[in-house]
């Protein structure tokens, strides 16, 4: 029996397959792509490619007791394939588990931003007047920051309020971030407001909030996903930043930037310690770079100033 | 509209933002307790802080009183330059002017550097698309958004520093600083701008200025990296499509030599937006400038606030986010007016 794609689906099929033949033809992104699947397999098989004491959070990177409590790093030996770093801690596993923590916290951090941005975008681009001015002009004093400065600001003043730092850290990154999205969807939503669909719809009695996001909010959500694939990294690389300043994850915890920062204190040795540094910068560099490249891809694809060119 | 009543009118703009960055860094410190938030009240250098002397100056200044008369307080000390006190540094304004000079001086150096090479590097992959010049200079540009900053510096400083000696950390080679202290006692050395190799030049110290530039050389390698990297795309794009402009073809038609086109004609075209990317690079640099002054221990206001930071150091860390948001703010009201003043449908539009 022949299964029969449904006359609707039509249109959709096509598209998948024009893009799946794009992204095909284009070496660099199937590269991106490769790399964020490595790494989502990774964050996926955490537990079993690196197995985590039983009882205590997975997310702490276990210390070797048989390699004594030396503060100098040992050298990778096929216990421990990438070494080990301060206090004798397992690199693969913090690489490893470090993963799925980059991946936790750009998501984590991701899904509110887009959340925020399309309830405020849709907001200050469909209603306008002065809405939409109060928000663009409180977006504007936050966009005056250059963001790592602002989320350092904050994750001060916020550790000083009592939060932990992870947390801090986190509700710091929303904090920057949203801005960007919501004037990403004022824009998109001025572009497609006085188009005649919508016009149509208003016509036939449809609500505002059935308008925004029935009508408006479908033709944004490419601008979306591009924008959202290009800043995953980017919020990563923000953490590990602020991680870097010793500000976010605390020491032990398995983070690459946090790995890092631990690792900077033996580069005095020069290149004597060089795994406890290379590892995790080698992960987060092609993490971020991944990200990036399958943004870019997906722009080529799904923007429609790029896609027939 | 001319250019004048177009600058006036950005410099009202103006006025409402830098309010609101202050508002906003106000509105931040409540979440702090008022005996931390003091600090950043706090005038000169007070001499014993007991916890007595801190209630006498919570009063003082108001933070038992409502929220909008300790804002009109600390605006009013913001405006006679009162930035604070730091428990661990002092008092913030005489420190954010005598870190200052420091990072200029990396600024200065790799400004100028980052926007010809961003440029450069720009307009010639787009001119010579796809030939192994776009190909390596995309590469590069790719690895210069993805490569942390701060990845970057550690390995050229363990592998620059630390292994081959070439140099060191901070800003001058310890038997050179120390020896600062003498020569300024024998009248021999003066401080004019406090920036190492200007300051070296004009005392006539080559051995001081070839140290100094010495000790730049590997957070200049860092911030140019990682900032040239949006430039150069961004250039490329921007020539490519002058490229493909009908003023381009009737060039070529005229005969005009491909060299006369590509610079006399496309690059003065497409380096219009780029000049909106100035901006963009202020920020970077004051955001590499923390990360890079860190990781060479350079002591400059970018290691300043991230000691600050580490420490929980408010007053420090909140005047260092205010003083880049105004630089900020400025940098882009210059490349507006800038914009402006290259491209006359900006301000007549």
């Amino acid at each position: 029996m022949k299964f029969k794609v449904p006359e609707r689906l039509q249109p959709t099929i096509r598209e998948i397959k024009f893009i799946l033949r794009r992204i095909k033809d284009t070496p660099l992104s199937l590269f991106g792509i490769a790399i964020v699947m490595f790494f989502v397999v990774i964050a996926a098989f955490a537990p079993l490619l690196a197995p985590p004491v039983p009882g205590l959070n997975p997310y702490l990177i276990p210390s070797d007791p048989a390699l004594g409590f030396r503060v100098e790093p040992s050298p990778p030996s096929p216990k421990h394939p990438f070494g080990t770093t301060l206090l004798q801690r397992d690199i693969y596993y913090g690489c490893i588990w470090g993963t799925r923590w980059a991946f936790q916290v750009a998501l984590e951090v991701i899904i509110p931003i887009v959340a925020i941005g399309v309830v405020l975008g849709l907001i200050a681009g469909y209603y306008g007047g002065v809405i939409d001015e109060i928000l663009m002009r409180f977006t504007d004093i936050i966009l005056a920051f250059p963001g790592l400065i602002l989320a350092m600001c904050l994750v001060t003043v916020l550790t000083q309020a009592n939060w932990t730092t992870i947390d801090s850290v986190l509700l710091s990154i929303i904090l920057i971030g949203w801005p960007g999205y919501t004037r990403l969807i004022r824009g998109e939503t001025l572009r497609v407001r006085n188009e005649d669909y919508i016009e149509a719809a208003r016509a036939s009695g449809a609500s505002d909030l059935r308008i925004m996001f029935r009508h408006i909010l479908p033709n944004t959500i490419y601008s979306i996903i591009i924008v959202a694939s290009l800043d995953f990294g980017g919020i990563v690389l923000t953490t590990a930043a602020l991680s870097f300043l010793g500000l976010g994850a605390p020491t032990g915890w398995a983070d690459w930037g946090r790995l890092i920062y631990d690792g900077m204190g033996f580069v005095s040795g020069g290149l004597r310690w060089w795994w406890s540094w290379v590892y995790p910068g080698v992960f987060i560099s092609l993490f971020v770079l991944g990200w990036s490249l399958l943004g870019d891809a997906l722009r080529d694809v799904l923007d429609p100033l790029y896609r027939r060119k | 509209m001319g250019l004048r009543e177009y600058i006036i009118r950005r410099l009202i703009l103006l006025i409402p933002v830098a309010l609101g960055v202050i508002v906003l860094i106000f509105a931040l410190l409540q979440v702090v307790p008022p005996t931390r938030r003091v600090f950043v009240f706090l005038s000169g250098n007070p001499r014993e802080l007991n916890p007595e002397v801190l209630k006498s100056y919570i009063h003082m200044y108001g933070l038992d009183q409502p929220v909008w008369v300790q804002f009109a307080v600390w605006l009013n000390q913001l405006l006679h330059g009162n930035l604070g006190f730091s428990e661990i540094t002092g008092p913030v304004l005489d420190n954010l002017l005598r870190r200052a000079p420091a990072t200029i001086e990396i600024v200065i150096y790799s400004a100028p550097l980052i926007i010809l090479i961003g440029i450069w590097a720009g307009v010639n992959a787009a001119v010579k698309r796809d030939k192994p010049f776009d190909h390596v200079s995309r590469v590069l540009s790719v690895l210069g958004t993805s490569m942390p900053s701060f990845f970057f510096g550690i390995a050229l400083s363990a592998i620059f520093i630390a292994t081959l000696k070439w140099t060191g950390t901070g800003r001058l080679s310890p038997n050179l600083d120390s020896h600062l202290t003498t020569l300024r006692g024998l009248g021999q050395w003066h401080d004019y701008t406090n920036m190492v190799t200007i300051d070296a030049l004009l005392n006539g110290r080559l051995d001081y200025f070839i140290d100094g530039l010495k000790h730049l050389v590997l957070p200049v390698t860092v911030l140019v990296f990682i900032n040239t990297a949006t430039l150069v795309r961004v250039a490329r794009s921007s020539m490519l499509e002058a490229l493909s402009k009908t003023y381009i073809i009737a060039a070529r038609a005229k005969g005009l030599s491909q060299k006369e086109v590509v610079y006399k004609h496309a690059r003065r075209n497409a380096l219009i937006p780029v000049v909106t990317l100035a901006g963009l690079i202020v920020g970077g640099m004051m955001t590499g400038l923390v990360i890079t002054e860190t990781v060479f221990q350079f002591p400059g206001l970018g290691n300043w606030a991230a000691y600050a930071a580490q420490r929980f150091d408010v007053p420090v860390v909140a005047a260092y986010a205010l003083f880049s948001a105004i630089v900020f703010v400025l940098a882009n009201l210059i490349v507006d007016i800038l914009y402006a003043y290259i491209d006359p449908r900006i301000r007549l539009g």
